[in-house]
């Protein structure tokens, strides 16, 4: 059994502890704005945060989870307040949003441990989050925006 | 797009919205813009209309009186009032990153002036005969609706003017609609401060005769709030940027189970045997179902057949399809190698095809040229890999079947899943989910129809079938590949006297007809036939390439390979002349004109991306003042560094003008990066010129995918590929950096054109003709790869 904390509840995980914590999530918890893109850690649809530091959900075992604070897009904020999604809704950054809570949970992991990010901090920590709409720029361009840049 | 196609018979390849050719006139600039205004189909009349700016409309004709179930304008089935005041909104075209949920309720609301914080906006279910045609594809929401959009508005404007005129017992011209009410006038038409609420007025107004179209006014350009401005946000970004935004696989039902399903990995493989105990030992899995395949030719969008998992959660089900044993009988597609069809497609190249255009005499020109200029472009499948894979949900029960889904044609999904689960169409809802991208694939239903089989074999169960990365790249409906063949005969002057275009590339129409190995009409249109120059001796031909996979459109479709290869050669041949490539585009185009298809050879079946030619035409005026625009706005012919260099290219397309210049750096490993594209776009009547910015953003990173990393092949008939590891698309680390978007400010009324397409085709030879003014290396086979050098 695994005891995980997600968006601030307490819960217990007594299935298949090798089940990837995005089915757990998603399945289970009915907690659907982590998204399944890959299921191989090359999209980052389904990056949650773990402890604060963004992870692969769809490559981060319930084992793995035990004992640790999970957040999802749907706990980031109370009401989408965090700087990223307000930057995000300013810039107008998603077409068709279904990349968007992981971009989202991976920039605000890079702005909870680096706060002035540079242009090519930014490159390689929004690299492993596909975009097949081509939101790159604006993607880009919001993180330096919720970092306090222009 | 779909429908469209099913109309289409053997013995007929002319869509039914095609009209037969006008003569065309060349005409000064003077007056093409006065025909613009007046002739193209907004023309004003001279009456007395009510007070403030207005004005009478007459339509123009559009490809959508050619679609299935055509377009609807009744207000009453568009919008509803309610009496707080609330204005709902139908959307009837599906969101797949366009921003049409929001764009086409916008065109409503700001005809009627609503107010936008107090409009809600609704999805449609699948339903055509009530809202019209709902193939969300063919970049047409905005070309086919922006008249019955506009009409609804002001039709449901003046019902809320008569309601209140009717209250007040005045003539109508002394009320006005103004921002969610209707306010009283007085004889000066000054206002009174007298106003009633829109949801004072619904009722009242609701049962008022909708008004014909003839009597409508509409407001002009100065009066719009919403339209032309793009500062309102998209319908979604809130629960986008929350996570609360419902896509395919988010809706839950009470009791819904999970499932994925094993498919054959050549199509038309069948299942000679397989044994499910492995798989329902799996922690998790509840049952095992075999989908029967359809064999039928041609597919159409059948179910391959295969057999499905059902489990308590996504996971589980994927463990039992692992745990599967299943044994394939492949099939005669099965002999499908893409090394090997590479060969043939070249070979075929060399040979005379099928013309479907020819003008003046090529053999001749060829015949006496100075100097000719040959080259083969060849491009790989690709697939649509939008980020949601394909997935469905289907509750099959007592008769009646409901399914949720990210599909572009939901009336299309609806009658062949009521078609498969033997019921009336009537016991068949489609609700429409929001699209985690679609890009084509998801106008073909096929996951819909499994989902629904599988729900009626699971005893009426929920189910939400989930494709893998790997299904869903695997499984496709892919866009073609393709070999296309310039040819040019040059004379003593440097003037290209004949052209010759050979594409050879297996059809879509494969997929809906027997396959004879050749293109139809739709394909030819998309820049094989319809290229603009001014060339006296032109011919077009089509060589014969068998399908051996299901081809089907992917955004752009056959405008990638053909605009590829067709602005690609003329930089290519710019440069073997001593030319500037801009300038020499602009002279092979020529002077400004509208096309004549009867007398440049276009065939009588010619598709004007269904739209009808006399209030479509091809405007070489327009595609070359997009160019100047771009090369202007680019800096074209600025003195660059060493390793970098400029690429231009531009195209005439769903009857929109669109030209990029993209500016390629070569770095020191060899590898290129784009650091800034420029793109013009003549749509001429626009509705959000924020989402258009976005679209053509969005084109320049798929460009830069289509051209740079992806490409899918076959071996012994399998997809080599999986997932985004060996399918690779644009990623942060090398996309183009900075696109700056020039939209053209066409005059007022003239015809919207399509936002959504266009703007991919010219990328990919605007980049490879950048690398070459960089590098002097000219690429000619698609995927390029990021190394160059």
């Amino acid at each position: 059994m695994a005891k995980i904390t997600v968006n601030g509840q307490d819960k217990e995980f007594s299935g298949d502890a090798n089940m990837p914590l995005l089915w757990y999530l998603r399945d289970e918890l009915n907690l659907t704005g982590t998204k399944y893109g890959c299921g191989a850690g090359v999209c980052g649809a389904c990056t949650v945060h773990l402890d604060g530091v963004a992870v692969r959900s769809c490559q981060t075992t319930a084992a793995e989870a035990d004992g640790k604070k999970i957040t999802t897009i749907e706990g980031l904020s109370a009401d989408g307040e965090h700087a990223v999604q307000k930057a995000w809704r300013e810039l107008s950054v998603p077409q068709c949003g279904f990349c968007q809570a992981g971009q989202i949970m991976q920039a605000a992991s890079l702005l909870a441990k680096n706060q002035a990010p540079n242009d090519a901090q930014i490159v390689e920590e929004m690299s492993g989050n596909l975009c097949r709409c081509g939101c790159y720029q604006r993607i880009h361009d919001a993180v330096r925006l919720a970092a306090g840049g222009a | 797009m779909l429908h469209y196609l099913e109309k289409l018979g053997t013995d007929s390849r002319r869509g039914p919205a095609q009209q037969s050719f006008p003569v065309i006139e060349n005409v000064s600039r003077r007056g093409m813009l006065g025909g613009m205004l007046a002739g193209a189909g907004f023309v004003l009349a001279f009456r007395a209309g009510p007070a403030g700016a207005r004005e009478p409309l007459k339509p123009y004709p559009t490809g959508g009186d050619g679609m299935p179930h055509k377009t609807v304008s009744d207000p009453n089935v568009f919008i509803a009032i309610d009496k707080d005041g609330v204005v709902t909104i139908v959307t009837h075209r599906a969101e797949m990153g366009t921003g049409i949920r929001t764009s086409l309720p916008m065109v409503i609301a700001d005809e009627m002036e609503a107010d936008w914080s107090r409009v809600k906006i609704v999805q449609a279910p699948g339903d055509e005969p009530k809202y019209g045609n709902q193939d969300t594809d063919g970049s047409r929401s905005t070309r086919h609706f922006i008249q019955p959009m506009r009409q609804c508005g002001a039709a449901m404007r003046t019902m809320l003017e008569q309601a209140a005129a009717a209250k007040w017992g005045v003539d109508v011209a002394l009320v006005r609609a103004k921002n969610h009410q209707v306010v009283l006038l007085d004889k000066a038409k000054k206002e009174t401060g007298k106003a009633l609420g829109f949801g004072e007025l619904s009722e009242a107004a609701k049962a008022l005769p909708v008004p014909a179209q003839e009597t409508l006014f509409y407001k002009t350009p100065d009066e719009f709030k919403l339209m032309r401005k793009g500062e309102a946000k998209i319908a979604d970004l809130h629960d986008i940027t929350t996570g609360k935004a419902i896509y395919g696989a988010d809706v839950r039902l009470p009791g819904m189970k999970f499932a994925v399903m094993a498919r054959p990995a050549v199509v038309g493989g069948k299942i000679k045997s397989f044994d499910p105990a492995a798989a329902l030992k799996t922690p998790g899995v509840e049952a095992v179902h075999e989908i029967e395949g359809v064999f039928k030719v041609p597919r159409g969008f059948s179910v391959l057949g295969g057999i499905a998992v059902i489990a308590n959660s996504t996971y589980a089900a994927m463990a039992g399809r692992d745990a599967l044993t299943i044994e394939w009988d492949d099939g005669a597609n099965a002999s499908y190698n893409s090394d090997a069809y590479a060969k043939e497609l070249a070979e075929t190249a060399k040979q005379p095809g099928k013309v479907v255009r020819n003008q003046g005499d090529p053999d001749a020109a060829f015949k006496n040229a100075k100097d000719v200029f040959s080259a083969d472009y060849y491009a790989q499948h690709m697939v649509q890999a939008a980020m949601e894979p394909l997935v469905a949900i289907a509750h099959v029960t007592d008769g009646k079947a409901e399914i949720w889904a990210p599909v572009q044609s939901p009336y299309g999904a609806r009658k062949d899943i009521a078609e498969a689960l033997k019921m009336p169409i009537e016991n068949v809802t489609v609700h429409v989910t929001l699209l985690g991208g679609g890009f084509g694939r998801k106008s073909k239903w096929d996951f819909m129809v499994e989902a629904a089989l599988l729900s009626q074999k699971a005893g009426g169960a929920p189910v939400l079938l989930q494709w893998t990365r790997e299904d869903d790249t695997q499984h496709g409906f892919y866009h073609t590949v393709s070999l296309e063949r310039i040819e040019a005969a040059i004379d003593d002057n440097g003037k290209v006297t004949g052209w010759r275009h050979r594409s050879v590339a297996p059809s879509i129409i494969s997929t809906f007809k027997e396959d004879d190995g050749h293109s139809f009409p739709i394909e030819d249109g998309m820049g094989l036939i319809n290229t603009p120059f001014d060339i006296p001796n032109v011919r077009c031909e089509n060589g014969k390439a068998m399908a051996h996979a299901r081809i089907g459109w992917y955004r752009a479709v056959s405008s990638i390979p053909h605009t590829f290869a067709v602005q690609s050669a003329v930089t290519e041949i710019a440069d073997k002349l001593g030319r500037d490539p801009k300038d020499f585009l602009l002279e092979l185009i020529g002077p400004d004109r509208k096309l004549d298809p009867k007398a440049l050879g276009f065939p009588e079946d010619f598709w004007n991306y269904g739209d009808p030619y006399e209030a479509f035409p091809i405007d070489t005026a327009r595609l070359k003042n997009v160019i100047r625009v771009a090369a202007e706005k680019a800096g074209w012919g600025k003195k660059l560094p060493a390793k970098q260099g400029l690429g231009i290219a531009a195209h005439a397309a769903w009857s929109s003008y669109v030209a990029s210049v993209v500016h390629v750096e070569i770095d020191g490993d060899g590898v290129m990066h784009v650091p800034e594209v420029t793109t013009a776009i003549d749509c001429g009547f626009y509705i959000n010129p924020e989402r258009i910015r976005s679209q053509m953003e969005g084109a320049a990173v798929m460009g830069m995918s289509n051209t740079v990393y992806s490409g899918i092949t076959f071996k012994d008939g399998a997809v080599e590929q999986s997932n985004f590891t060996d399918y690779t698309i644009a990623r942060m680390s090398n996309y183009p950096k900075k696109v700056n978007v020039h939209i053209i400010e066409a005059p007022h009324g003239t015809h919207s054109g399509g936002v959504g397409e266009p703007a991919l085709g010219p990328f990919s030879a605007a980049l490879c003709n950048a690398v070459f003014a960089a590098s002097k290396k000219r690429l000619r086979n698609l995927p390029t790869g990021e190394q160059v050098l």
